[in-house]
């Protein structure tokens, strides 16, 4: 192309029409277009066909059938094997949601901890925390968990020779059997208190906050709260005439009975998700604490706040800044590794609906559809959630 | 202030003169810095003993340790029996074996005996040269290509992404393909070795007058883009001849691969398939075209939201069903093709942070030389990009690494499969069997990962000081 | 762009090459040159790999005597292992051929499934096996226990049932694969251990003290094992279903494994029929007339499979009983050969 033969002026220039990026994006796009739709049509062709020439049943009417299976865990929901299908799928969503939320709540903590600690100027404490990190993040999930399940747990005495903990119940193969905390009358009371505690605390925190930006005084809301959260709910207790017992397991033919059980699959998932999970969340909170500018310890250390207000009211927040968004990322990893917990019978989403319903219907696109739309379901709620705290907390640019 | 120097420099120079007895001559030689500032007392105090709350915290740190690593010092090497026939060397006295009670440590022997299987799973003891071989030429283009310093990069990598995989195919499956056309229909030509060559040269016409026709309308030359489409085709023909000839190797089918080469052959088909799929997307995931970019995100999304292993049941369950009668994939292929659509959605995004890291001064000076899309993404842009990713590609394997023991739920005995496999024999029951395994595996998978993290690191530094 | 393309191609080319026209199952197997047999994942008795991946088993002989009818030789199967959650995908799809993985024939499975059971080789029961010394004497003192057993089988279903008539309290602990279900039960996870009696028998050799264990009496339920094709292919059908009912007339008819050949100049006419020196029913499967002489010749009658594998003198150790011939008392009934 020389350059004389440039278009000068407003002059068109002439393009010949495979040339034009528009035209041709287009063309592109209507071919990616029906390239997809072929393959999806095939797709739900050949299964349909495919399903029809074997005679296999398809429609979600199954999910009103009964599953005619028992289930060993199921904290909340009704469960028995006249249950119907739609109601494992309850079951199972109930039981993945109960592993994630209590791996979640073990993972920050130790992660959190953990990664403090790798930046303590200790250095045994910090050395120790980077070979948990670097162990725990080198080595497989499920090796993990086989190992709890497997080579811990499944090592314990059997059910008749229990391990006695005393306050804390009995420890076998077969898990741990806890004391139940028994209701009567009047116990739901309690919660209400603990309620009233919560709000009054809420209440006089934000009057607190009103009353030192206008006059400068303070006000002890901590102990306050802490004496509405705790005092209330006890003091209903008592004069409730103690309503809340212990009921400990006792001896039965199979080994205890009674009392709360926690199945080992159950223990070994919340050990190896919570441990595994921590020490990709020690990374980040180490990360995000580092992210803080140095300046910042020291401008607060010049207001005159001390190391703990500083940590308090400086670094945290501004830490928390950066951390969230991928810890957010890690809780949802945590679900999803959650579904491991078909490799240990753990009757979870995966393990009872996408595995025994499946088995037992022979539904394999609506039951793995299901599944998979449960999970992304999931991973949307939490990418929400992150997007809405990023534009809560995001730095307002000036 | 001038003249406030000058004076002191004066008076200096007086008392110099007049040589002041209260005014050293020579420099006081340097004092020995205090004990607990250096050396390894002052190490100490400064990492361990600096106030209370840390004197307390070592103490802690040091009873958790003195709790830990003498157990652990007696399980792995102490305690641990280390010859053996059977269970018998590993179980105690109430187990019928002849180790005090409450032993409880390490049973060597049974990892010694299974090592093969955890190894090689059940391929054919007569044909394990193929493996090693296999193994042996992995390594050898593999490290080569991992050392930044080394020369013949691009035929190296020629080596790892050409030659190696269909050598390895060859070698591990027998080679021998099957080929019997795909175009032409029956009618016309009974399905044969022949027929798919017919059939293949048929098709490289077609191809290749496409691109003339879509040449010539671009009104470019045609000739060079011809001979590089004949040029891309023959070499796939020759992948594929040599893949289906018969080199006389006996078949092994892909139920009797195992362990940690299966391990490895999924990780690296992963990748492998993963990288390229992964840029598409992120290209696509940023393209202009409407269409492009929001199908990019929601298969981006659809595999990031959803649990490997429910992908791999999809694969072993669902996937049949969607294909048409009487295709069948074998149960490694398709959980392979699970897991590289799974973690080409992962390393899309890896792409994705290399691509919005590079300026944008980048794609204009690319446009503005007079480039096309796919030049200037070839030659500017991708190599840029792909070298700022290194890292996060290198963790990302290190992520389908770990993964791949999910197959052990599906049934295919990799290492982890094998080994929960050989808990099964009786020979080797005792309590310490799992342990000693998981043990085993979780030692080989931190020497594989770590290595790996650690170099990830080592191409981080390398980079950033490139870029500063 | 030219990558891609040229990659695209090679993903098209080699899955096409695995494709191959489907019309009938007997011309799909006789034009890939073996039999295609889904297995259980390791069985003992039933289907089992040693550690060079040779199979044996009672189920694998039926695949067995599949590729003796068929080939004439009775080594042409390739085996593909599949978990219970598989097996039915795997069969319905077209991976394997014949399904023999010691499944039981059910309504459920027979109709919705899409599958056809191609007949009874193993009449078996649901029983439990639980430690000696817990003393437990009969399934109803089973109140409260844990019961392990595997995912998706119809033990699973039968358990509950049991358990809910009889009003016994229970604790269901069910794994994906087999040999999970037998080490949770033998490191005391679950107080007892519930599958098919034969399955029980195979699986204690896997305990750490099988001497320990003691399988209680009750018998909880039905279960017809037997191979399974897909509907809609009556030959294939045919041909499976003959083949076992030609292994229990053999029997029958005291035609081994050893003396077919002799037996071929036998003046009784059923055995003539069998053998193939009269009548035309090879023909009339599709295969050749000398089927079921190569059936018996290289796999031998039911009862040679059966006492190679599962019988007395193996270590599973189980006697005839229900899988007896109908003439001693045992439901084993083959319909005749003419």
């Amino acid at each position: 192309m020389a350059v004389t033969d440039m278009p000068t002026g407003d002059e068109k220039p002439k393009v010949k029409l495979l040339n034009d990026p528009k035209f041709r994006s287009i063309v592109f796009q209507v071919i990616l277009i029906i390239f997809l739709v072929w393959v999806v049509w095939s797709m739900i062709d050949n299964a349909s066909t495919n399903l029809k020439n074997a005679g296999i049943a398809s429609g979600f009417g199954f999910l009103s059938t009964s599953s005619g299976f028992g289930l060993n865990f199921s904290p909340f929901l009704e469960y028995s094997s006249s249950s119907s299908f739609l109601q494992v799928y309850w079951v199972g969503l109930q039981n993945t949601l109960v592993l994630a939320v209590i791996g979640i709540f073990f993972a920050t903590i130790i992660g959190f901890v953990m990664g403090v600690a790798r930046l303590s100027n200790n250095w045994v404490i910090s050395k120790i925390a980077y070979w948990y990190v670097e162990i725990m993040r080198n080595t497989p999930l499920l090796l993990q968990i086989f190992i709890w399940y497997k080579g811990v747990l499944a090592t314990l005495p059997l059910a008749k020779d229990s391990i006695d903990l005393g306050a804390l119940g009995f420890l076998n193969t077969k898990g741990l059997f806890a004391p139940k905390f028994v209701t009567a009358d009047g116990a739901g009371l309690i919660g209400w208190a603990l309620l009233i505690g919560l709000v009054i605390t809420f209440v006089i925190k934000s009057w607190a906050k009103k009353r030192q930006m206008a006059t400068g005084e303070r006000f002890p809301v901590f102990w306050t709260g802490l004496g509405l959260i705790i005092g209330l709910p006890l003091l209903t207790y008592f004069i409730m005439g103690q309503p809340i017992s212990t009921e400990y397991p006792t001896a039965g033919n199979f080994g205890p009975r009674g009392g709360m059980r926690v199945i080992p699959e159950f223990i070994a998932l919340i050990l190896a998700l919570s441990l595994y999970t921590a020490a990709f969340i020690a990374e980040i909170v180490r990360a995000g604490i580092l992210a803080v500018n140095r300046g910042q310890t020291e401008a607060s250390y010049a207001l005159g706040l001390r190391p703990g207000q500083t940590l308090r009211l400086n670094i945290i927040p501004q830490a928390l800044r950066v951390i969230i968004p991928p810890l957010t990322s890690q809780y949802l990893n945590l679900t999803k590794n959650s579904s491991l917990a078909v490799a240990i019978a753990y009757p979870d989403l995966t393990a009872v609906f996408a595995g025994t319903a499946l088995n037992q219907t022979g539904q394999a696109v609506e039951i793995v559809g299901m599944t998979m739309l449960t999970y992304l379901a999931l991973s949307l709620i939490t990418s929400l959630f992150m997007n809405w705290y990023n534009a809560k907390n995001s730095l307002v640019e000036r | 202030m001038a003249d406030i120097d000058s004076q002191t420099s004066m008076n200096r120079a007086e008392t110099g003169a007049l040589e002041v007895a209260f005014v050293r001559k020579e420099l006081a030689p340097a004092m020995a810095p205090p004990v607990n500032e250096s050396g390894v007392l002052g190490w100490m105090r400064k990492n361990l003993f600096l106030n209370i709350p840390n004197t307390i915290l070592t103490l802690f740190a040091g009873y958790i340790l003195y709790l830990t690593i003498p157990g652990l010092i007696q399980w792995i090497f102490t305690d641990a029996v280390w010859s053996g026939d059977d269970r018998l060397a590993c179980a105690t006295v109430a187990q019928g074996g002849e180790l005090p009670e409450g032993w409880k440590a390490a049973c060597w022997p049974y990892v010694g005996a299974y090592l093969k299987l955890f190894i090689y799973g059940r391929y054919p003891d007569a044909e394990l040269w193929r493996v090693n071989i296999t193994l042996f030429m992995f390594f050898a283009g593999l490290i080569p290509l991992l050392m930044p310093n080394l020369p013949f990069k691009r035929e190296n990598l020629i080596f790892m992404l050409g030659i190696f995989p269909v050598a390895s195919f060859v070698l591990l499956s027998g080679g021998n393909l099957g080929l019997n056309g795909f175009l032409l229909p029956e009618a016309i030509m009974e399905p044969s070795t022949l027929k798919f060559w017919v059939d293949f040269l048929i098709l490289t016409l077609v191809i290749c007058g496409l691109v003339a026709a879509y040449m010539k309308g671009t009104e470019s030359d045609p000739i060079p883009a011809v001979v590089g489409t004949a040029i891309g085709m023959a070499v796939l023909a020759l992948v594929l001849f040599v893949m289906s000839v018969d080199f006389g190797l006996e078949p092994v089918e892909t139920d009797r691969w195992g362990g940690f080469v299966m391990t490895l052959v999924i990780a690296v088909t992963g990748i492998v398939a993963a990288l390229p799929l992964g840029i598409l997307l992120a290209l696509g995931r940023r393209s202009n075209m409407p269409a492009v970019s929001l199908f990019s995100v929601i298969f981006i999304e659809f595999w990031r939201g959803i649990p490997l292993i429910t992908v791999l049941f999809m694969s072993s369950v669902m996937l049949p069903l969607f294909l048409p009668d009487g295709v069948t994939f074998d149960k490694l292929l398709r959980a392979l093709i699970g897991v590289a659509l799974f973690s080409s959605a992962y390393m899309a995004e890896v792409v994705r942070g290399g691509l919005q890291a590079l300026p944008k001064g980048q794609y204009e000076g690319a446009m503005a030389v007079g480039l096309n899309y796919w030049q200037s993404m070839r030659l500017i842009i991708m190599p840029q990009a792909l070298k700022i990713v290194i890292p996060g590609i290198v963790n990302t394997f290190i992520g389908l690494f770990k993964d791949t023991t999910l197959v052990s739920i599906i049934g295919l005995l990799d290492f982890l499969g094998m080994i929960n496999l050989s808990h099964s024999d009786a020979t080797w029951a005792t309590p310490v069997q799992a342990m000693t395994s998981y043990v085993f595996c979780a030692f080989i998978f931190f020497l594989f990962c770590f290595g790996m993290s650690r170099y990830s690191i080592y191409m981080e530094d390398r980079l950033n000081t490139s870029h500063r | 762009m030219k990558k891609t393309i040229v990659s695209a191609l090679g993903v098209v080319a080699l899955s096409v090459s695995a494709l191959s026209a489907s019309a009938a199952t007997l011309d799909d197997v006789k034009a890939k040159g073996f039999v295609q047999c889904g297995v259980s994942q390791g069985l003992p008795g039933f289907s089992n790999p040693d550690s060079a991946g040779n199979w044996t088993g009672i189920d694998v002989d039926l695949c067995r005597g599949v590729a003796a009818a068929v080939f004439g030789d009775a080594t042409k199967v390739k085996y593909t292992p599949l978990s219970a959650k598989e097996r039915f995908t795997a069969l319905q799809s077209g991976e394997i051929d014949v399904l023999s993985r010691n499944t039981t024939w059910t309504a459920t499975r027979d109709t919705t499934l899409g599958l056809n059971f191609a007949g009874v080789n193993y009449y078996d029961g649901q029983g439990f096996m639980v430690r000696k010394d817990l003393g437990v004497k009969s399934a109803l003192e089973l109140s409260g226990a844990s019961v392990c057993t595997n995912t998706g089988t119809t033990t699973e279903l039968n358990v509950a049932d049991y358990f809910t008539t009889n009003k016994l309290e229970y604790e269901i602990v069910a794994f994906e694969k087999a040999d999970e279900v037998v080490a949770a039960y033998d490191a005391g996870r679950c107080d007892v251990y519930t599958t098919d009696q034969s399955g029980l028998y195979a699986q204690r050799l896997k305990l750490t003290n099988p001497a320990d264990h003691v399988v209680l009496p009750e018998i909880i339920s039905k279960e017809p094992l037997g191979p399974v094709v897909r509907q809609g292919d009556d030959q294939w059908f045919n041909l499976v279903k003959w083949t076992h009912f030609a292994m229990v007339n053999a029997e029958e008819l005291g035609i081994t494994s050893e003396n077919a050949e002799a037996m071929k100049s036998s003046d009784n006419p059923a055995i003539k029929r069998v053998l193939g020196t009269e009548g035309e029913f090879g023909a009339a499967l599709g295969v050749g007339n000398d089927w079921a002489f190569n059936i018996i010749s290289q796999v031998g009658n039911y009862a040679e499979s059966f006492n190679r594998n599962v019988g007395p003198d193996t270590p599973l150790a189980i006697s005839r009983g229900t899988n007896d011939l109908w003439s001693k008392g045992g439901l084993q009934y083959a319909p005749p050969i003419r």
